[in-house]
C-alpha cells in the first residue's frame, strides 16, 4: 500500500503552537489532523471565585490579538446576567473599539500571515523585499486599527478602559477628530486592499459549509445579534448549549465544537459575510462585487478578500460612528451584583466567541465557560484538508505541505485562544 | 523628541510578568535614569509590527531582549544587526512567530532599519507567569546597563561620561 505522510511539526504564521498531519494512502487522503499542543490555559478555572467585574480584564489576557473580543463577550454576558442593557453612545463606542480590533487583526493576517502563501514567499519578510509598498500599506492599516483601540481602550494590547456597563472613561468628541483623519486614509487603503487581494490566484475549491455567525438584521454584527446559520438556525446566545457541544480529542488541547447530533460548521469572516451581506455598507458591498465576490462565497481561499471587505466596512463604520458621536452623560451605566446566569456571543475577528457565566448573589463568579472561534473551526479545518488536499497530491512534498498550511491559514486560527482545557482522568488505583 | 536625523532609541523588550522575559524591560528602566535626555528609552512588549514602527526614522537603536539559546543563564550576547541578521537559535519569545528578529529583518527589507542597530540578548532560565527575575538574569541586567550605557555615550560623544554609572 502506497503511503505518504505530510507532517508540519510547527505551523508558522498562526498564533500559538500547533501542527498538522495528513496521511495519504493509495492516492487518497486517509486522515487529516490538526494537532494543537499549546499548553492548556485554565482561564475558566481562574475566573471562578473572582468578582464579576474582573471578567473583562481577565479574559482579555487570553489573547493579545483579539482582547477586545474577549472583553466584549464578557461584558455582554455579565450584563445579560445582571439585567442591564447598554444603549446610545456607549453602545456605539463598543462597536468602534471592535472596528479597531478587526482592522488591526485582519490587516495583520491579510498582509503578514496569509498573503505570502498566495505570492509564493516563505513569509512577510521575503515578501517585503519584493512588495515593499504593499507591506507598508498593510502595516499602516494595522496601525490605524491600533490607534482606535489605544484611544478607546487606553492601550493597543489588552485594553484597560472597558468595564461592565460601558467604559471607565468616554472619549471627548474632539479626541476623535484626529482619528477620523487617519481613518479616511485607512478607508482608501482598505479599498485598495480589497482590489489587490482580489487579484491573487485562488484555488477554485468549495464545500457546502454550514456557516454560523451572529445576525442582527440591521447592522453587520460585532456585539449583538442572534446566532444564525444558512440552514435555519436562529437562536439567542442563551440557547447555545442546546445546539452545540464540545468534545475532547486526543490530538488537541483545544476542544472540538460540533452541532449536537453531529455536524461541523464554519465561523468567522466567511460565515459573517454569507449571512450578513445585506448589512454591509454600500461602499463595502460595491467593493465586494467589484472584487468578484457574489453575495455568497463558499471558497475558503477567498477569505482573504472577505477579510479585506470587512476591514473596509470597519473603517467605514468607524467613520460613521465618529461622525455621529455625542458624548454620553456618564461613561458607564451603574451595575449592582446579583445572582444569575448570563450569556454573550460576539464576533471576534476569527468568528463567534461565546461566554457564559453563573454568578453568586455577591457577584462572585461560580462558573465560567468560554468557547473561542478556533475551537469551533477545528473540525472544519480538518474537513477542508481532507476534501481539498486530494486534488493537490501530484505536487512535490514541499509544495503540498505549503498548500496544507495555506488551507489552515484560511481560518486565521488563534491556537492560544482555543487551548484552554484538558480533561484529567485520575486513577488512584 | 529629537529629530529623525539624530533620533536614538533604547527599547527594552519583554513581558514584565514572565520571569526572565522581563530582563530587557529592567535594563530599560535602569537606563532611563542615566541616559542623556535626547535618547528615548522605552519598554516594549515585542510585537513585531509595533516594534517596526518604533524603529522607523531612528538613526540608532539599541534593543534589549531575553533569549533561550541553551547557554548558561545570565549569558549576555551583543549583536550588531546593522549589517547582518540575528543568528538563528536564540529562541526569542514572540507572538505569531513574529518577534524581534523578524522586526529587524522586516525593517531591513523595507529600508527602515536604523543605520546603527545593536541588540543585547540576555539568556533567561525561568519564564513562568508571575516569577521574578532569577539571580543570573538580574546580574546580567546590571552588566548590560553598564555596557550599554557606556556604548550609547561613546557612540554619541566619545569620552563623555554617563550621568550615572551606578544603577540602583
Amino acid at each position: 500500500m502506497a503511503r505518504r505522510t505530510i507532517k508540519v511539526d510547527y505551523l508558522a504564521r498562526v498564533e500559538g503552537e500547533g501542527g498538522l498531519k495528513v496521511v495519504v494512502r493509495d492516492g487518497k487522503v486517509a486522515s487529516a489532523e490538526l494537532n494543537i499542543f499549546e499548553p492548556p490555559r485554565f482561564f475558566e478555572a481562574f475566573l471562578r471565585g473572582r468578582a464579576f467585574n474582573e471578567a473583562p480584564d481577565i479574559t482579555a489576557r487570553i489573547c493579545g490579538i483579539c482582547p477586545v473580543a474577549y472583553q466584549m463577550s464578557a461584558v455582554h454576558a455579565m450584563e445579560n446576567a445582571l439585567g442591564i442593557t447598554v444603549t446610545g453612545s456607549l453602545r456605539d463606542l463598543r462597536r468602534l473599539i471592535y472596528c479597531g480590533e478587526w482592522i488591526e487583526s485582519h490587516a495583520l493576517h491579510i498582509y503578514m500571515l496569509h498573503a505570502p502563501d498566495f505570492l509564493g514567499y516563505e513569509g512577510a519578510i521575503d515578501m517585503a523585499r519584493d512588495h515593499g509598498d504593499v507591506v507598508r500599506r498593510g502595516l499602516s492599516l494595522k496601525q490605524a486599527g491600533n490607534e482606535i483601540v489605544t484611544l478607546l481602550g487606553g492601550r493597543e494590547i489588552h485594553p484597560i478602559n472597558v468595564r461592565i456597563g460601558g467604559f471607565y472613561r468616554a472619549p471627548r468628541k474632539r479626541e476623535l477628530a484626529p482619528l477620523a483623519e487617519k481613518l479616511k486614509w485607512a478607508r482608501d487603503a482598505a479599498l485598495e486592499t480589497v482590489r489587490w487581494s482580489s487579484s491573487l490566484d485562488f484555488p477554485e475549491r468549495e464545500r457546502d459549509y454550514t456557516f454560523v455567525a451572529l445576525r442582527h438584521g440591521k447592522e453587520y454584527p460585532f456585539n449583538e445579534g442572534r446566532i444564525s446559520s444558512n440552514r435555519g438556525l436562529d437562536i439567542a446566545a442563551a440557547e447555545y448549549d442546546d445546539h452545540f457541544e464540545e468534545t475532547h480529542v486526543e490530538r488537541s488541547t483545544a476542544l472540538h465544537s460540533r452541532f449536537k447530533g453531529g455536524g461541523t460548521y464554519l465561523t468567522g469572516p466567511l460565515a459573517r459575510y454569507n449571512l450578513n451581506f445585506d448589512c454591509l455598507s454600500p461602499l463595502a458591498q460595491d467593493a465586494a462585487r467589484e472584487a468578484g465576490l457574489e453575495r455568497n462565497c463558499s471558497n475558503p481561499y477567498r477569505s482573504i478578500v472577505v477579510r479585506a471587505v470587512e476591514v473596509l466596512y470597519a473603517c467605514d463604520e468607524a467613520l460613521r460612528i465618529i461622525s455621529a458621536y455625542e458624548e454620553p452623560d456618564r461613561p458607564a451605566v451603574p451595575v449592582e451584583p446579583c445572582a444569575g446566569s448570563g450569556y454573550g456571543a460576539t464576533e471576534a475577528p476569527r468568528g463567534l466567541l461565546y461566554h457564559h457565566y453563573r454568578l453568586e448573589s455577591d457577584g462572585l463568579i461560580a462558573q465560567a465557560r468560554i468557547v473561542p472561534p478556533t475551537s469551533q473551526n477545528q473540525a472544519s479545518i480538518e474537513e477542508d484538508l481532507a476534501s481539498y488536499i486530494g486534488d493537490f497530491l501530484d505536487l512535490p512534498d514541499d509544495e503540498l505541505r505549503h498548500r496544507c498550511e495555506q488551507t489552515v491559514r484560511n481560518y486565521d486560527p488563534c491556537i492560544s485562544c482555543s487551548a484552554h482545557f484538558l480533561r484529567l482522568d485520575l486513577d488512584r488505583g | 523628541m529629537s529629530n529623525s536625523v539624530s533620533r536614538q532609541i533604547v527599547l527594552g523588550i519583554g513581558n514584565p510578568e514572565r520571569g526572565d522575559d522581563a530582563a530587557g524591560r529592567k535594563v530599560a528602566r535602569l537606563l532611563l535614569q542615566m541616559a542623556p535626555d535626547n535618547v528615548e528609552v522605552t519598554e516594549h512588549d515585542g510585537e513585531a509590527t509595533a516594534l517596526l514602527a518604533r524603529l522607523d526614522g531612528a538613526a540608532a537603536a539599541y534593543l534589549i531582549d531575553a533569549c533561550q539559546s541553551g547557554a548558561p543563564a545570565g549569558t549576555v550576547y551583543r549583536f550588531d544587526v546593522s549589517a547582518a541578521a540575528l543568528p538563528q537559535g536564540l529562541g526569542g519569545l514572540s507572538t505569531h512567530g513574529f518577534g524581534l528578529a523578524e522586526a529587524v529583518e522586516l525593517a531591513r527589507a523595507l529600508g527602515k532599519l536604523p543605520a546603527r542597530c545593536i541588540v543585547y540578548a540576555i539568556e533567561g532560565e525561568c519564564f513562568d507567569l508571575g516569577a521574578p527575575l532569577t539571580p543570573p538574569a538580574s546580574a546580567a541586567v546590571a552588566k548590560v546597563v553598564q555596557r550599554l550605557g557606556s556604548e550609547i555615550i561613546d557612540d554619541m560623544e566619545p569620552g563623555r561620561k554617563p550621568r550615572c554609572t551606578n544603577p540602583t
